[in-house]
């Protein structure tokens, strides 16, 4: 299907209220502004236990013996339980392959790893008892690197892997690698006038949602559980928990509770296993909220990564090349780790047009925190490196930056790495075109008659500078990122549709099980409904596990998916609804029977506008209902060898311009605008796109220059899992950030929608640092930057 | 221990509290009040922001021993709050008032009819609110600003917020949201 990018048409729900395209405000936004929005560390249940996770002290060690008496003997402890107390076979869970213990068994392999369960009447008395828990470790060498990995009488992370991957990884420390050839990189080479390589570093950074993990398992009269529970995807939680449980996943009932932000950390299970157990062991509802020291060790992290580009081109600017190779760390366990590997490769050279490359791939076994899904997954650190890399051909040709990209910038028809070509609208040019073209924000704004405001400088409210030292640099980049589950998964989501009369008026009820975690699906969903069925009355149902999945909140795909399952279930509603009014209606009006029709504001009408018959006579006590499940077109795996294959669904680009002002002489940063134009196809809701591209950006300015989980290379401990010692931008560190929204419609997608959370995240990271670097002239490989890389001190 | 406190303007007691409670735990665990979040429970994120004598407090920094006899404010009482000090002495409830509330009802699914105070309202109309955890305490940081400097310029709504984090907004629309509601102050006086 050819798609040409021209604005989406909406005709059916055109003249109803509230529907696609408006920015109507959030149905949750009520009871989140007085506090009565339940989140999952909100729930309660007369007579509830606490449950507490007792955690490794150490990363990497055989456990000799664990002694939980004394625990156990505590007034108010009702449950302790280890590896011993499981119920079943199945005893390790995991999203792709199954290597995460759900309590260590003889062994810990990360630094926080969970060992052991208590369930107390009282969260201070779990914490004491779980403290009391003795366990004697025998402590082995810590694997932290590529080179600890792969050295040749290495220990094994996992000694007996048989995942589907061990088959072609070089080692069985490397969780999964994936190159990409094409072209002739060596012939390529010889054309190229300059050649530029670069060695960069990316720092582990940390989600950093700010409700913890938490929720609440009660236990059923018929032995299963239900659980209330923060997650992005209620169904992978389902089939990973059930098996642990030894229940169908019919006993096994899942309801979403509010969850406060996600960005990936919730992808993989955290203490959903752990509270059914203790849950079903007492017979009791048991409550589990982490603290946030908890949470650092709680959920998987963005991977660190170390990449090494070559980059060639001509004197005109043209790329002739690019090689690189890809060094994710994965951590102790497999999480989403095969799946970055494949984004950072596929996704490795950026929105570029290279015919010529060779890029390989991927992800370590350590004893470092497991890493996984973040916001951007696999393709932020590419982007990171290949823009760094860009500005440097382009600073060695003595050509404009965004020039240099402008010139080598894909377009609609470009082939990819893999092969794929690009088939739908990607405004890369146009997007630094605009982002260059936004109005700069004055100089010295911190300066007036009245003085100097030293909260609009470096360092703030500390008083560091009144403007001595302080040097202004502007930096640009862009990035691409695929849209939905890539290389051949199948990417579906499920919608449950009703159409009913209630009081008098006709009324629209829109199931799925997508998980709400703050991007506004839910708005999403009751504007689909309006404009599909055209009523102005949309009640969204809490999300379960009582219909059919909607697949994962992430990979900025629900809109897309569970959006387009809403859109079709409400079409087949439609239907059903016409069809009954022509068999009630048709014979009294021909139109009926030979007009377009649409429903509009509660009625009938044909496509001339005249209205045929109200819904409420239509349906009168009938209810009309529609389950539905929906997939977007289908994928293919990347080959092995060449990474060949049409693996992706859909691109997403966005670029950013970064205008900063560093204290040179104390080496603060100070980002005064971080402008953003971004390609969203169509902005379902105006509002949330703009918060969407806001919230991404301000992420990767935190990786930009403050964000790292930092590990001690010598023992593979995290140092910093606090707000205190890990910190993330607060509104004193956040810029104004304005946004320009580009929408050129991708025909294959629903409405020529493009997934929009991740893609301003991605380019936000190397802008900032391309300002800096403008701004000081020092190389900077690694993110983020600290002071002491601006200061050399 | 029995802690005997104003939440809101209704006198609460809170028996069997651990010494080591704090008032955040007090508030969600045994009083009912979860709106006060819990987000870092170490004074970092401002999410279990109260109002404590007036003063904006973290919550969860405050043992629950300390707020014996005092009078707390949370997000669940924002409204009433606002209510009180813009009508200040003169705040009865008038019949017209009282018929309004009783015709109105507020739908539990939704909230939809509850009275808010202008922050609250801002925060929706402004998009302020994705995840939301953030949300009650900036309303009740933002209020208590406003309330001291009705006419802040962006600088000053930076200041006064600096200390309450948000990891989904990129305190854009937060910023409008305070913008917002300051013009429909300053217009309704």
């Amino acid at each position: 299907m050819p798609t040409n990018g021209a604005p989406t048409k909406i005709t059916q729900g055109s003249r109803t209220k509230g529907g696609i395209g408006e920015s109507t405000l959030r149905p949750d936004g009520t009871l989140k502004v007085t506090g009565e929005f339940a989140y999952s560390s909100d729930m309660w249940h007369e007579d509830m236990l606490w449950g507490q996770i007792l955690r490794s002290t150490v990363a990497h060690a055989e456990i000799v013996s664990i002694d939980t008496s004394e625990a156990l003997a505590t007034p108010g402890v009702y449950a302790v339980m280890t590896y011993d107390d499981l119920p079943t076979e199945v005893k390790n869970y995991g999203l792709e392959i199954q290597d995460t213990p759900v309590l260590a068994h003889g062994k810990v392999r990360h630094h926080g790893e969970p060992v052991a369960i208590v369930a107390a009447d009282h969260p201070e008395t779990a914490r004491r008892a779980a403290a009391k828990i003795k366990v004697d470790y025998r402590e082995l060498p810590v694997i932290t690197d590529e080179a600890s990995a792969t050295a040749p009488d290495a220990i094994l992370v996992h000694e007996n892997r048989d995942d589907h991957h061990i088959g072609h990884v070089p080692h069985p420390n490397i969780v999964h690698r994936q190159p990409i050839v094409r072209g002739d990189v060596g012939a390529a080479r010889e054309r190229a006038d300059v050649i530029v390589e670069g060695e960069y570093t990316f720092g582990m950074q940390d989600q950093a949602f700010l409700g913890p993990e938490s929720g609440l398992a009660v236990p059923d009269e018929d032995g299963g559980v239900h659980l209330y529970i923060a997650t992005q995807w209620l169904h992978s939680d389902l089939r990973q928990i059930a098996p642990v449980l030894g229940l169908p996943e019919s006993k096994v009932r899942m309801t979403l509770a509010g969850v406060g932000g996600a960005f990936g950390g919730r992808e993989d299970l955290s203490m959903q296993i752990h509270a059914c157990l203790l849950a079903l062991r007492t017979g009791k509802p048991v409550k589990i909220v982490y603290n946030r020291f908890e949470s650092f060790f709680g959920h998987v992290h963005r991977h660190p990564a170390k990449l090494h580009y070559e980059h060639g081109a001509t004197k005109d600017g043209k790329l002739t090349h690019v090689k690189c190779r890809i060094v994710l760390d994965g951590g102790a366990y497999a999480s989403a780790s095969p799946a970055v590997v494949g984004n950072a490769a596929s996704l490795g050279i950026g929105p570029y047009v290279v015919d010529d490359v060779e890029i390989e791939a991927l992800a370590l076994y350590t004893n470092n925190p497991p890493c996984g899904a973040m916001r951007g997954f696999g393709a932020v650190q590419a982007c990171f490196a290949y823009e760094a890399q860009m500005d440097k051909v382009a600073g060695q040709l003595g050509l404009d930056p965004v020039e240099f990209r402008r010139l080598n910038a894909m377009e609609q028809g470009t082939i990819m790495p893999t092969g794929q070509p690009v088939d739908s609208p990607a405004p890369v040019a146009e997007l630094l075109r605009r982002v260059k073209a936004m109005p700069m924000p004055p100089e010295r704004e911190w300066e007036s008659s009245e003085g100097v405001d030293v909260r609009q400088l470096p360092g703030g409210l500390s008083n560091t500078t009144h403007g001595e030292g302080v040097v202004r640099g502007v930096g640009y980049a862009v990035g691409i990122k695929n849209v939905g589950f890539s290389e051949g998964f199948d990417d579906y989501s499920t919608a449950r549709v009703r159409m009913e009369v209630v009081g008098g008026e006709p009324v629209a009820t829109v199931h799925t099980a997508m998980a709400e975690v703050g991007q506004g699906g839910v708005t999403v969903h009751a504007q689909i409904a309006r404009t599909e069925l055209g009523v102005t009355q949309v009640t969204i149902h809490p999300a379960d596990t009582q219909v059919g999945s909607a697949g994962s909140t992430s990979a900025s795909r629900q809109t897309y998916v569970t959006g387009g399952a809403v859109k079709n279930a409400c079409e087949l509603v439609r239907e059903k609804v016409l069809d009954l009014g022509r068999r009630k209606f048709g014979p009294y009006h021909p139109a009926w029977a030979t007009a377009e029709l649409l429903l509009e504001g509660g009625k009938v009408v044909t496509d001339g506008g005249e209205v045929l018959a109200g819904l409420v006579d239509v349906l009168e006590d009938e209810a009309v209902e529609v389950e539905e499940e929906w997939r977007h077109r289908p994928t293919e795996a990347f080959d092995l060898r060449t990474g060949q294959g049409n693996g992706h669904v859909q691109y997403s680009f966005a670029a950013h311009r970064a205008v900063v002002e560093v204290d040179t002489e104390l080496g603060l940063v100070k980002v005064i605008e971080l402008a953003c134009a971004q390609d969203v196809g169509k902005a379902l809701n105006p509002l949330s796109v703009i918060g969407q591209i806001q919230g991404g950006t301000t992420q990767g300015l935190g990786v930009a220059v403050m964000e790292e989980i930092v590990v001690d290379p010598k023992t593979a401990k995290v140092k910093n899992p606090s707000f205190t010692d890990y910190l993330i931008p607060t509104i004193l560190d956040t810029p104004t950030i304005p946004v320009d929204v580009l929408e050129l419609a991708d025909d294959h997608a629903p409405y020529g929608l493009r997934g929009v959370g991740e893609a301003p995240t991605l380019s936000s990271t190397p802008a900032v640092l391309a300002a800096i670097r403008k701004a000081t002239g020092l190389e900077l490989n690694r993110t983020p930057v600290r002071p002491e890389h601006l200061t050399g001190t | 221990m029995r802690v005997s406190f104003t939440v809101n303007g209704r006198p609460q007691e809170a028996d069997d509290v651990w010494e080591g409670e704090s008032l955040l735990y007090v508030l969600r665990e045994r009083l009912g009040l979860p709106g006060s979040k819990n987000a870092c429970e170490q004074g970092e994120c401002g999410s279990c922001t109260v109002r404590l004598d007036g003063v904006p407090v973290c919550s969860c920094l405050v043992a629950a021993g300390q707020v014996e006899g005092r009078e707390v404010v949370t997000v669940e009482g924002l409204a009433d709050y606002a209510k009180q000090r813009s009508c200040g002495d003169s705040c009865g409830t008038s019949l017209d008032e009282a018929k309004g509330w009783q015709a109105e009802g507020t739908d539990s699914q939704t909230g939809e009819g509850t009275e808010l105070s202008p922050i609250q309202q801002a925060f929706i109309d402004a998009g302020a609110v994705q995840c939301g955890f953030c949300t009650p305490g900036l309303l009740v940081a933002a209020d208590e600003m406003l309330e001291r400097n009705p006419n802040p310029t962006d600088a000053d709504i930076r200041e006064a917020l600096s200390g309450n984090l948000c990891r989904c907004t990129g305190y854009e629309k937060i910023m409008d949201a305070v913008r917002l509601a300051a013009a429909r102050q300053g217009e309704a006086v």
